[in-house]
């Protein structure tokens, strides 16, 4: 088990090499000055020549990346160009709301997709198993922030049922904190729930054939146990699998969420630094949400062979 | 010969298919709702809409669809302003006609590319081991990144021309063709034919060719449609997000981009584009699924599951 987990992990270590790489690569292979393009147009010589000693940019490439990923080891992603802040201040400043998001719509998603997709592929064929799947491509298709949009026209100010916009922490009482985040967090699960229900309806689909599902009925079990102990469990991994892949998707979804919402978190910073051109900060949450991304799908990787003794590579 | 062999199900499977709408002719009062033969042939209806009114746009638009006009701002819809007028009194259905080119463009463009480059990395991987160690690292590093940030770094970085929108919308789309050609060449190159064709001494740009491509044509189609369903939102979010193409351009995602302000007074700037652009992503998934069930049933259940 140890040695599993110790490769799991061995193995994630490439990946961020390569992400840290590609955006290294990214701003010096842009064709242009690269100080010119992170300063704008309005930028002085002065500035520009600033800009190229921070970054190095006078140094062979090979330097550069060692003192660029040294800096970043060391939790130095370099300060916004506009405010002079350190990057990682500001991305504290904003987490609890985009956290506060993700996990209203991680709990959604997970309470609403895996009953429905569980309901289709014991129903294979029916209605409710063609409701879902229609469910599930609408999902799919209808982008983010009409979805939103949608949603605001509906229950905020056809209903007014919520506020428009806007965000609360939970710190201010968690009434006003709920009218707030449940809108958002909705939309944002849409994608999640069509991609997971769907995941859970093929997984069931391919496990409710096997000889143990016909013992288990057999021996009289319940269907909710049957379906939920035995069936479910054994479709976990793929499951799980799309859990974690769909995270990249969930984090492209948070940008859009809290612009539509006006939510003061890392998807509205992400948004201002696209206005200001604040290349740093932009960096900096590319290779934080990458890096979140991979130790999500390792912890995934490390709680396969937990769910399921029979996976050791 | 031996590609001939493998690629024939697949046609035959197309042929019943091809054939099917005429037995069921007689059969189309009986319009169930979960009828999955009716989706497909409305999604084509769809795409099909939107494809003409994106090509005779310049014939169609009843106004030039940047033009604009102080004195009719945020006109509601109406016989001379079908969708109505944006904060600058240009009319919102010419714009939305014009928008459509956009997003096809994208659309399209990212498939071909992501195909074009993604092919030929896919099979050389699938093929020579020490290659696909390093490129499959390369691609596992690129799908850690969200597209959507790795897009609005790209064009904060090169600037917000077509093209580049297109390479940015493009590359994060990469990794998931070579993957999908690597895993065809996996399994095909065990295959008898494979093997006899290495035994007789074929050349391997000929074996490649002749042998192993054929069989990545049927699931490249079905990827190419979802990938150009992605690229489509992905543009429609950038432009959204002040990312995309300038904002000179009617496209979709502008559009509504330029409508955020006025939400409260005037939800047609948002949901009229949105219509559009959800219509198109929804007709080109549906017809994509349509694809993939057609031409390889195996294949539908390795993608689900």
């Amino acid at each position: 088990m140890l040695a599993y987990i110790a490769r799991r992990i061995l193995a994630s270590v490439p990946v961020l090499v390569v992400v840290a790489l590609f955006v290294f690569l990214l701003l010096r292979l842009t064709p242009g000055d690269p100080a010119a393009i992170i300063a704008g147009d309005m930028a002085t010589p002065e500035q520009l020549d600033r800009i190229r000693t921070s970054l190095g940019l006078n140094e062979p490439l090979v330097t550069q990346f060692v003192t660029w990923s040294g800096q970043l080891l060391s939790g130095d992603f370099g300060r916004s160009l506009i405010s002079r802040t350190p990057v990682l201040t500001l991305i504290g400043q904003r987490l609890e709301p985009t956290l506060s998001l993700a996990l209203m719509t991680m709990l959604f998603t997970l309470v609403l997709s895996i009953p429905m997709g569980v309901i289709a592929a014991w129903r294979h064929g029916s209605l409710t198993d063609n409701a879902v799947m229609a469910i599930s491509v609408l999902g799919f298709s209808i982008p983010v922030f009409v979805t939103g949009y949608i949603l605001i026209q509906l229950f905020a100010i056809d209903l007014r049922l919520f506020p428009v916009q806007g965000f609360r922490s939970i710190g201010d009482g968690l009434g006003p904190f709920l009218a707030r985040i449940v809108l958002p967090a909705l939309t944002l699960a849409t994608i999640y729930i069509a991609l997971i229900a769907r995941m859970t309806r093929a997984a069931m689909l391919n496990v409710l054939d096997e000889d143990y599902i016909r013992t288990a009925r057999a021996k009289g079990l319940s269907e909710r146990i049957v379906l939920f102990r035995h069936a479910l469990r054994n479709a976990a991994v793929p499951i799980l699998t799309v859990i974690g892949t769909g995270f990249a998707l969930m984090i492209s979804g948070v940008v859009v969420t809290e612009s539509v919402f006006n939510i003061p978190g890392l998807g509205r910073l992400t948004v201002d630094a696209i206005l200001a051109r604040d290349y740093p900060v932009i960096q900096a949450l590319i290779l934080l949400t990458s890096g979140i991304y991979v130790v999500i799908n390792l912890l995934i990787d490390i709680s396969y062979a937990f769910m399921d003794p029979r996976i050791r590579y | 010969m031996a590609a001939t062999r493998n690629a024939s199900p697949a046609a035959a499977e197309v042929d019943e298919a091809a054939a099917e709408p005429v037995i069921r002719r007689g059969f189309l009062p009986r319009i169930a709702i979960g009828d999955l033969k009716l989706a497909p042939t409305i999604a084509a209806v769809c795409l099909l809409v939107i494809v003409v009114a994106a090509l005779l746009a310049p014939l169609i638009a009843p106004y030039d669809p940047i033009a604009m006009n102080p004195m009719e701002r945020l006109a509601p819809s109406s016989a001379t302003h079908l969708f109505g007028t944006d904060a600058y009194g240009r009319d919102v259905f010419s714009r939305t006609l014009y928008g459509a080119q956009v997003s096809l463009i994208v659309g399209l463009g990212a498939a071909f590319v992501a195909v074009l480059v993604g092919l030929p990395l896919g099979l050389f991987a699938g093929f020579f081991r020490w290659l696909d160690a390093i490129l499959m690292r390369i691609m596992d590093g690129l799908m850690a990144i969200p597209a959507v940030l790795l897009a609005i770094a790209i064009v904060s970085l090169a600037g917000s021309s077509l093209w580049t929108v297109l390479i940015a919308i493009t590359i994060p789309e990469i990794p998931r063709v070579v993957r999908l050609v690597r895993s065809v060449v996996l399994s095909a190159r065990e295959e008898p034919y494979v093997e006899a064709a290495i035994a007789v001494g074929s050349s391997l740009p000929k074996i490649m060719w002749r042998h192993l491509m054929p069989n990545t044509f049927a699931p490249l189609i079905v990827q190419g449609t979802y990938v150009c369903a992605s690229a489509i939102l992905t543009e429609a979010i950038l432009s959204f997000l002040g990312a995309g193409i300038g904002t000179e351009t009617p496209s979709w995602g502008n559009i509504m981009s330029e409508g955020r302000l006025y939400f409260q007074i005037k939800p047609g700037l948002i949901f009229w584009p949105g219509l559009f652009l959800s219509l198109c992503i929804l007709s080109i998934n549906i017809l994509g699924d349509t694809a993939r069930d057609v031409m390889d049933p195996r294949l539908g259940k390795k993608r689900e599951a």
